[in-house]
């Protein structure tokens, strides 16, 4: 698939959170790969599974020979049976293993629900932390080349939407590798959901192992008239967006949560405070979903500091379609980011 | 009978216990203190006994909704099964699973599922996690008929099998799924039957004599710790009760005229008393004895439930995730 022709390959801005770096650019994928590299050299109890994660297209990338260093023991093919493997790996991690998961699409994890939600969110709950299930998901939402209705779909509402389950969302190569080694270390089930997109992009990081806490975001720009927040690769085209809005004169701050479960409400707010006015933007629907959790927390906590009504730029309530002038249509970016804040600020 | 004569007092015991329990269970229930729906296991003890005596303590089980038989046979502790029951601080899971959630951590017995077959694949990735950290140990999934309907078996079953992995699928088929029997639901029975047995090792046995669910247990057991791989073992038994709740539910009338006489005819415990008896194995003064202390047993476990606390609201919020 020419994900080539989607996107050209680019450097994340320098967002300052790379610290002592050194200034090392990774690709996307390689950074995910390193992450988990260090995590199966540093801890025998890692092992990574998934359809795929030993062929050589490695995952995108992110699981790319793997096997080669550590064995097939530890990094193996499964059969395509995502219920009952999903359920083998939250077992695996009962029984003290640390797996990783990886099911390429979010649209198959529909198909792992009932181990996912029924079982591994609510063992540590049911059995009053008798039992704990450190478990991580691994799943990348597809995006254009005619990926169509079941190859495409962000699904984070649905997960973000069951307790018991921890989900993050990165949108730079820092972050894939440090929440990825952050739900590793974690001793709960963790989603990560990451975009195809994202992967046409090179982040400064740095080469030691280092974790990104679960439930702390990011300022990725600075702003007081207006405060976007961006959800996965949306993240990246609300930075764009600020930029465009820079040349209008508009100060706009860019907030990435990185995680959605648990989720930083206080960088949310305390930005609010701030600017007064919120656009949320997610890769997903809109009805039910993290765009509309968002806007909701802003409304339960944060009415007094709204200067105009939350604004929500996502998909349509409609299934991806295949066609490039449908998909055109289909996927908003940074221009229709750019549109909801000049709604706002000059109505 | 293979079974050295004290080991089968022993199993004796333990499904008499089991089925006190029950028994104990139903005579109370209507006092509606036990605020859990229950799934009795009479008329199956045999099955969860025979299979858990070929365990050590080390081995894993992974066990469903019709779970108390399984959690006893395992060696779980009774009071926390019975405050667990009444919903109490006390309970095996602190008042969050009731009866269909029992654990008990320290013998292996790491959770059950009310998802039917929910709990195969768990058990399955119990047993690849032995693989992969070089323990002898098995990991054991209970699970019924209607399980059996499910195609994450298949799932499983498979990838055991792939891996050679040391998990025993026992299938405790108790004839019938709520109220529907299984010929209505399955195409003449479990299709894991009759591979090649380097493949999967299969067994049919009566259900309802220990002695043979446990030599078939035993085989299975010899062949996962030796990492020949998984094995299959279906046990024919019968659910003398209705689906959920106490009592009889033969006023249904699901079930064909004169099954339950005829089932009752083969009750487990019944008829292994009977057995040791006639063999001298077991006098009916000591019968009597072991009635006894189970019952005081009983007594303390269901005092301890009731006098124990329950959760307040300010423990709702606990154990959402593991720290």
């Amino acid at each position: 698939m020419p994900w080539t022709k989607i996107r050209a390959e680019l450097d994340e801005p320098d967002y300052g959170h790379a610290g002592d770096g050194g200034g090392r650019r990774l690709d996307y994928a390689a950074a995910i790969r390193e992450a988990l590299d260090q995590a199966l050299s540093l801890d025998p109890r890692v092992f990574v599974m998934g359809q795929g994660v030993d062929d050589p297209a490695g995952m995108f990338g992110a699981t790319r020979d793997l096997h080669l260093k550590y064995g097939r023991e530890r990094v193996f093919d499964t059969p395509l049976a995502e219920t009952a493997l999903t359920g083998v790996a939250a077992g695996a991690a009962m029984g003290g293993l640390r797996p990783v998961y990886f099911h390429n699409r979010p649209d198959f994890l529909f198909l792992a629900m009932d181990q996912l939600v029924n079982h591994a969110a609510k063992w540590s709950y049911m059995f009053a932390g008798a039992v704990k299930v450190p478990l991580v998901l691994w799943a990348c939402i597809g995006r254009g080349w005619g990926s169509a209705a079941q190859h495409s779909q962000a699904l984070q509402g649905i997960f973000f939407h069951v307790p018991g389950l921890k989900l993050a969302m990165p949108s730079t190569a820092f972050d894939a590798k440090g929440l990825m080694l952050a739900a590793i270390a974690d001793d709960n089930p963790v989603l990560i959901i990451e975009h195809r997109l994202n992967f046409r992009q090179k982040g400064l990081t740095p080469e030691r192992p280092y974790t990104v806490p679960l439930g702390k975001g990011a300022v990725r720009r600075a702003g007081d008239d207006v405060t976007i927040v961006g959800i996965s690769q949306m993240a990246n085209e609300a930075y764009l967006a600020a930029e465009e809005l820079a040349r209008q004169g508009i100060q706009a701050e860019v907030l990435d949560p990185r995680s959605l479960r648990p989720l930083d409400e206080d960088l949310i707010l305390d930005s609010l405070a701030k600017t007064g006015r919120l656009v949320v933007a997610d890769s997903a629907w809109k009805t039910g979903g993290v765009s509309a959790e968002i806007a909701a927390l802003a409304a339960e906590k944060g009415l007094d500091l709204l200067k105009a009504p939350v604004r929500r730029v996502s998909c349509p309530d409609l299934p991806t379609p295949a066609g490039y002038t449908l998909e055109r249509a289909y996927y908003p970016g940074a221009a229709q980011i750019v549109a909801a804040v000049l709604e706002l600020l000059r109505p | 009978m293979s079974v050295a004569p004290a080991r089968l007092v022993e199993l004796y015991r333990q499904m008499l216990r089991i089925r006190s329990l029950q028994e104990r269970i139903e005579a109370e229930y209507h006092l509606d203190e036990m605020k859990t729906p229950v799934h009795l296991c009479i008329g199956q003890e045999a099955v969860a006994v025979g299979v858990c005596a070929a365990l050590r303590p080390d081995d894993y089980i992974m066990s469903n909704h019709r779970g108390h038989g399984h959690y006893l046979a395992k060696g779980g502790d009774l009071r926390a099964l019975v405050a667990e029951l009444f919903c109490r601080s006390t309970g095996c899971s602190q008042g969050r699973g009731g009866s269909m959630h029992l654990v008990d951590a320290r013998v292996g017995h790491l959770g059950s599922s009310s998802i039917v077959g929910g709990g195969i694949p768990l058990a399955t990735g119990l047993g690849l996690a032995c693989r992969m950290q070089g323990l002898d140990r098995v990991s054991v999934t209970f699970f019924g008929d209607g399980a059996a309907d499910e195609g994450v078996l298949y799932e499983s079953l498979n990838l055991a099998m792939l891996k050679k992995l040391p998990v025993i699928y026992v299938l405790e088929n108790n004839q019938y799924s709520v109220c529907s029997p299984v010929a209505s639901r399955q195409a003449g029975g479990s299709v894991f039957h009759g591979l090649e047995p380097q493949r999967l090792l299969s067994a049919k046995v009566d259900g309802n004599q220990v002695e043979e669910v446990l030599a078939a247990a035993e085989q299975a057991v010899a062949r996962a710790r030796s990492g020949e791989g998984p094995s299959f073992i279906e046990c024919l038994t019968y659910r003398m009760r209705g689906h959920a709740g106490a009592g009889s539910d033969a006023h249904l009338g699901y079930r064909p005229e004169g099954e339950i006489a005829r089932w009752e005819r083969r009750d487990p415990v019944v008829n292994l008393a009977e057995r040791l008896l006639a063999a001298g194995l077991l006098d009916r003064a000591t019968m009597a004895a072991m009635e006894e202390v189970i019952a005081a047993e009983l007594d303390e476990a269901f005092a301890f439930a009731k006098a124990s606390p329950l959760p307040g609201a300010e423990e709702l919020a606990l154990h959402l995730f593991s720290e």
